[in-house]
C-alpha cells in the first residue's frame, strides 16, 4: 500500500460517501428531467443557487435543516424560470440551460456577498446507535449525515418509480415520444415542467450540500463544476439510476484519493492528479455504455421542443 | 341496429383552413363505417374530434342519444371509444406491456396485462408477445399492439385511420378477419382510407369527405371504385401517359450491396442487387421500415458502402459522398420532405441551392451564384406548378404537395442520368400526385434510369416496368411488371408475416 501513502481506507470510504452527495443529487434530479425528455444544462446554476439559498436560510433561521428546504426551493425557483422558457415559450433547450448557469453563477455571488466568511450551524450526524462503533464497517457507512442516507434513498426510489410505477411509465413514455403521448391524451407539457421543477430540487438540495456541510461555509463559485460533471454522469450512465450512483461514487472517490495524495506528497505531478477525477470517471462510464444495449440509449425525445399541433 | 354515434353541423377552422364545415353523418351499431376523401379533406381532424384530441368550433356529437363532448382522449375512452392512429401511437424503447399498459384508463398490473394481451391477441387472431421490444416489431405487429390495445377496452366505436398503409395485402386481408369479427360481436367501426376497393370490400355505408364538407354518402358495394374516386376528387382523373421507349445501356447496377442500418431500430440492407437501364423504371414495394430509407441513403450517398456495391454506368461508386454522385449523374429524393429532402427553415432558393449546386454550376470560386441560383428556383416553380407567393418563402410555408413538387421537381430539373425516389407522392393530393407522376416517366422516356421506392402498390403498378419488393431488407428478384398479380406482390413482399396460422387456428 506504497501508493496509498498511510490513507486508512475506512475514512477514504466514508469520506467519498460524503463527496459525492451533492453529485448524486443533483445527477438524479437530472436523470428524471432527461428521462421526461427535457435537457437542462442548468444544473450547475441551479446547484449554486441551492447552495447559496441553503446557507443563507440555515444562518438565518440557525437550522440546517430549514436551510436544506430553502436550498431545494430555490433550486426548484430557478428551474421554473427554465421551465416556463423552454416548455411554454418553447425556447432552445441547450441555450436556456446554458443562460440558466451563468444567470445562477452570477445571481448567487450577488446573494453571497454578505455571507462571505460566516459559519453555518453545524449539521450533526444521524445517531445510529450501536451500528456506528461496529470496527471498519462503522466508520466506513454508518457515521454520517441523515443527507447521505437520503442521497442513495433518491436513487433507490428514482429506480423504483421509473421501473414499477405508472408514473414511470408515463414519465418514460413522455421522453420516449411525446407525440404518441399527447396523442393518447397525456399532458406532455405538464410532466414535464414536473419533471424539471424535481430536477431543479435536487440539484439545489445537492448545492445546499456542498455549502452546508461539504465545505462549510460561502464561496463564490462553490460548485466548482459539480454540476457538469453530474450531467455527464447521467449520460454516461446511460440513463439508468444505479450506475449514476456508481458513478457518483467513482468521482467521489477519486477526488478523495486524489487529495490524499497530493497531501501524503506522492511524487505524481499535482496537475495530473487534480485532472484525474475526471478523466477516470468519463473513461470507466464510456467502456460501460459502450456496450450498451438499445432500450438503455437515450429518451428519444431527449431535447426536442414539443408543440401540440393539430 | 340502434344507433350509436351522430354528428351533427361539426365546424371546425384552423388559422387560413377549414378542415371541417358543417359535417353531418351517423354510426349505427355494429356497422363498418367508411370516412372517405383526400389527404387534407379534413378526416384525420374529424376523428380527432370524436376522441377528443381537438374540440369542434361549432356544432354537436351524440353518443347512444346521449349528448357526447370529450375535452380529452381520456373521456373518449371512457365513454368506449377507442383509436388506432396513422401514425402509430407507440414507444419503441418499450415492451409491448407497457405499450399497451399506456393506452389503457386503469392498466392491471403488468404481469396480469400481460396474459390477458396473450389471451386476448389468441382471440381476434392477432398473435403478439407481452415481453418484445416495440422497436423490434415490424409494422404489422405494430398495429397488432394498437389494435390489442383498443380491444381491452372493450370499445363500443372503434376508430381506424389509415390502418392499410403499411400492411401487406395478406396482412389486410387478416386484419378485416378481425374487423368483421368485432362488427358481428355490435362494436362499430369508423373506417378512414382513400383505397377505394379495399372500403368496397369492408364497409357497410360511406360517407365521402371534399376539402372538410360532406360530398355525398353511399353504400360502398353498391358504387364501382370509380364512381367514388369521381366523388372524392370531384373531377375526372387521367392516368399518366406512358410511351413504350427502348431501353437503353445498365445506367445503375447495385451489387451485392450489404449495409447496416444507420437508424436506430432501422433495418439492415442484406445482399442487394438489381440493374436499372436507361428509360427504365424499376418500382420498389414493401411495407414501411423494411429498409427504403437504408436504400434511399445507401444510394444516395449518405449512407457509405463498398465502392463497387453500387456502380453508375460501370464505374464504382459505393464509397462516394452524396456531391460526388450528383457530379457523375445520380440524384436521390428521400421520403420525408421537411429536415431530409428540404431544409424547412431556409427559402426556396436556398434550397434549390443545395442539391443543385454541383450540377447546375452554381458557385463560382466558392462565392454563390444568386442570380443563377434564383432563375433555378423560379425555373422549378414554373415548370412543376408549385404553387408559391414566390421563391424566398421558407420550404416549411408550402403545403405538402407543392413542396413534393418542388423537391423533386429539384432533382429532376438537373437532368441526371440515374434518379433515385422514396415515396414520390406520400401524402399529396390526387392532382399534385399525377403531375409528379408524369414528370417522372417523363425524364424516364428522356433516357434516365429510375428507382421509385413507394408503398403504394397502385402507384408502382402504374408507373414502374419492373417491380421488386423489399423485405426485412432483402429485395425480391425484379419481375416485369406486366402480368403481376396483387398475390404475387403480396408474396413477395413477405405475405402475412405469420399471421395466417393463428387466424387458422382461431377460425
Amino acid at each position: 500500500m506504497d501508493l496509498l501513502g498511510g490513507i486508512n481506507p475506512a475514512v477514504l470510504v466514508a469520506s467519498l460517501m460524503m463527496a459525492s452527495v451533492p453529485i448524486i443529487l443533483a445527477a438524479i434530479g437530472e436523470l428524471v428531467v432527461e428521462k421526461s425528455g427535457v435537457l437542462n444544462l442548468g444544473v450547475e446554476g441551479m446547484m449554486i443557487i441551492g447552495a447559496i439559498c441553503g446557507f443563507a436560510v440555515a444562518v438565518e433561521t440557525g437550522s440546517p435543516l430549514l436551510g436544506f428546504v430553502g436550498g431545494a426551493l430555490g433550486g426548484a425557483a430557478l428551474s421554473l424560470i427554465f421551465a416556463l422558457l423552454t416548455q411554454v415559450l418553447m425556447a432552445n433547450q441547450v441555450a436556456t440551460g446554458l443562460a440558466l448557469t451563468l444567470f445562477g453563477l452570477g445571481l448567487s455571488s450577488l446573494l453571497g456577498q454578505s455571507y462571505v466568511g460566516v459559519k453555518p450551524p453545524p449539521t450533526g450526524r444521524l445517531d445510529l446507535g450501536p451500528l456506528s462503533d461496529i470496527p471498519g464497517l462503522g466508520t466506513m457507512l454508518f457515521r454520517h449525515d441523515a443527507m447521505v442516507y437520503l442521497s442513495i434513498a433518491a436513487v433507490a426510489a428514482v429506480w423504483f418509480v421509473l421501473r414499477h410505477t405508472r408514473t414511470g411509465l408515463v414519465l418514460r413514455a413522455v421522453g420516449e415520444n411525446h407525440e404518441a403521448a399527447h396523442a393518447l391524451g397525456y399532458h406532455v407539457v405538464r410532466i414535464r415542467v414536473l419533471a424539471i421543477l424535481f430536477g431543479g430540487a435536487m440539484a439545489g438540495l445537492g448545492g445546499a450540500y456542498l455549502s452546508l456541510i461539504r465545505v462549510p461555509q460561502w464561496t463564490d463559485g462553490i460548485t466548482a463544476g459539480a454540476g457538469w460533471i453530474a450531467l455527464a454522469i447521467v449520460v454516461f450512465a446511460s440513463w439508468r439510476p444505479w450506475r449514476v450512483l456508481l458513478g457518483a461514487y467513482l468521482f467521489g472517490g477519486i477526488t478523495v484519493l486524489q487529495l490524499n495524495l497530493q497531501a501524503a506528497g506522492a511524487r505524481i505531478p499535482v496537475q495530473y492528479l487534480s485532472m484525474s477525477p475526471y478523466l477516470i470517471t468519463i473513461l470507466v462510464l464510456v467502456i460501460m455504455s459502450a456496450d450498451r444495449r438499445r432500450s438503455t440509449a437515450a429518451p428519444a425525445s431527449l431535447g426536442k421542443t414539443f408543440h401540440a399541433s393539430r | 341496429m340502434t344507433e350509436l354515434l351522430r354528428i351533427e353541423g361539426v365546424t371546425k377552422a384552423y388559422p387560413g383552413v377549414v378542415a371541417n364545415s358543417d359535417v353531418s353523418f351517423s354510426i349505427r351499431e355494429g356497422e363498418v363505417h367508411a370516412l372517405l376523401g383526400e389527404n387534407g379533406a379534413g378526416k384525420s381532424t374529424l376523428v380527432k374530434m370524436i376522441y377528443g384530441l381537438v374540440r369542434p368550433d361549432e356544432g354537436r356529437m351524440r353518443l347512444r342519444g346521449q349528448d357526447y363532448a370529450p375535452r380529452e382522449p381520456r373521456e373518449a375512452r371512457a365513454a368506449g371509444v377507442a383509436m388506432v392512429f396513422q401514425h402509430f401511437s407507440l414507444f419503441e424503447a418499450m415492451n409491448v406491456a407497457e405499450n399497451v399498459a399506456l393506452g389503457m384508463e386503469n392498466p392491471p398490473k403488468l404481469r396480469d396485462l400481460a396474459a390477458r394481451i396473450r389471451q386476448v391477441s389468441e382471440e381476434y387472431g392477432l398473435p403478439l408477445d407481452p415481453d418484445r421490444m416495440v422497436g423490434d416489431l415490424s409494422a404489422g405487429e405494430r398495429q397488432r399492439v394498437e389494435i390489442v390495445r383498443c380491444l381491452l377496452q372493450d370499445p363500443k366505436l372503434l376508430i381506424m385511420d389509415e390502418p392499410t398503409s403499411v400492411l401487406t395485402p395478406q396482412e389486410v386481408e387478416i386484419l378485416f378477419q378481425t374487423l368483421r369479427q368485432l362488427s358481428a360481436e355490435g362494436t362499430a367501426i369508423l373506417y378512414i382510407s382513400h383505397k377505394l376497393e379495399e372500403i368496397r370490400a369492408l364497409c357497410d355505408e360511406a360517407t365521402i369527405l371534399r376539402r372538410g364538407k360532406v360530398v355525398a354518402t353511399c353504400t360502398p358495394r353498391e358504387r364501382s371504385a370509380r364512381e367514388m374516386a369521381e366523388l372524392m376528387v370531384g373531377a375526372v382523373l387521367t392516368p399518366p401517359e406512358r410511351h413504350a421507349t427502348p431501353k437503353g445501356e445498365v445506367a445503375l447496377e447495385v451489387a451485392g450491396l450489404s449495409v447496416a442500418s444507420p437508424i436506430p431500430f432501422g433495418t439492415a440492407l442484406k445482399d442487394i442487387s438489381f440493374k436499372v437501364r436507361r428509360g427504365e423504371v424499376l418500382g420498389i414495394a414493401g411495407v414501411a421500415g423494411n429498409g427504403q430509407d437504408e436504400l434511399l441513403i445507401a444510394l444516395s450517398g449518405e449512407l457509405r458502402a463498398a465502392r463497387d456495391a453500387v456502380l453508375i454506368e460501370g464505374s464504382g461508386v459505393g464509397d462516394l459522398g452524396p456531391n460526388e454522385r450528383r457530379l457523375r449523374g445520380l440524384v436521390a429524393a428521400p421520403e420525408e420532405r421537411l429536415g431530409h429532402a428540404a431544409a424547412p427553415d431556409m427559402s426556396l432558393v436556398e434550397n434549390a441551392l443545395l442539391s443543385g449546386v454541383v450540377r447546375k454550376r452554381l458557385t463560382w470560386r466558392g462565392f454563390i451564384d444568386w442570380a443563377g441560383t434564383r432563375a433555378f428556383a423560379s425555373e422549378i416553380v414554373e415548370r412543376f406548378d408549385v404553387r408559391t407567393p414566390g421563391t424566398w418563402v421558407a420550404a416549411r410555408a408550402l403545403s405538402g404537395g407543392n413542396l413534393q413538387k418542388f423537391v423533386v421537381g429539384r432533382e429532376l430539373s438537373q437532368e441526371p442520368s440515374v434518379i433515385v425516389i422514396n415515396q414520390p407522392t406520400w401524402g399529396v393530393d390526387a392532382s399534385a400526385a399525377a403531375a409528379i407522376r408524369q414528370a417522372i416517366l417523363d425524364r424516364a422516356a428522356a433516357g434516365a434510369a429510375v428507382v421509385v421506392i413507394s408503398q403504394d402498390l397502385d402507384e408502382l403498378l402504374e408507373i414502374a416496368d419492373r417491380f421488386a419488393a423489399l423485405n426485412e431488407g432483402r429485395l425480391s428478384a425484379p419481375r416485369p411488371t406486366q402480368g403481376l398479380t396483387i398475390d404475387e406482390i403480396g408474396l413477395m413482399m413477405g405475405g402475412a408475416h405469420g399471421m395466417e396460422v393463428a387466424h387458422h387456428a382461431h377460425g
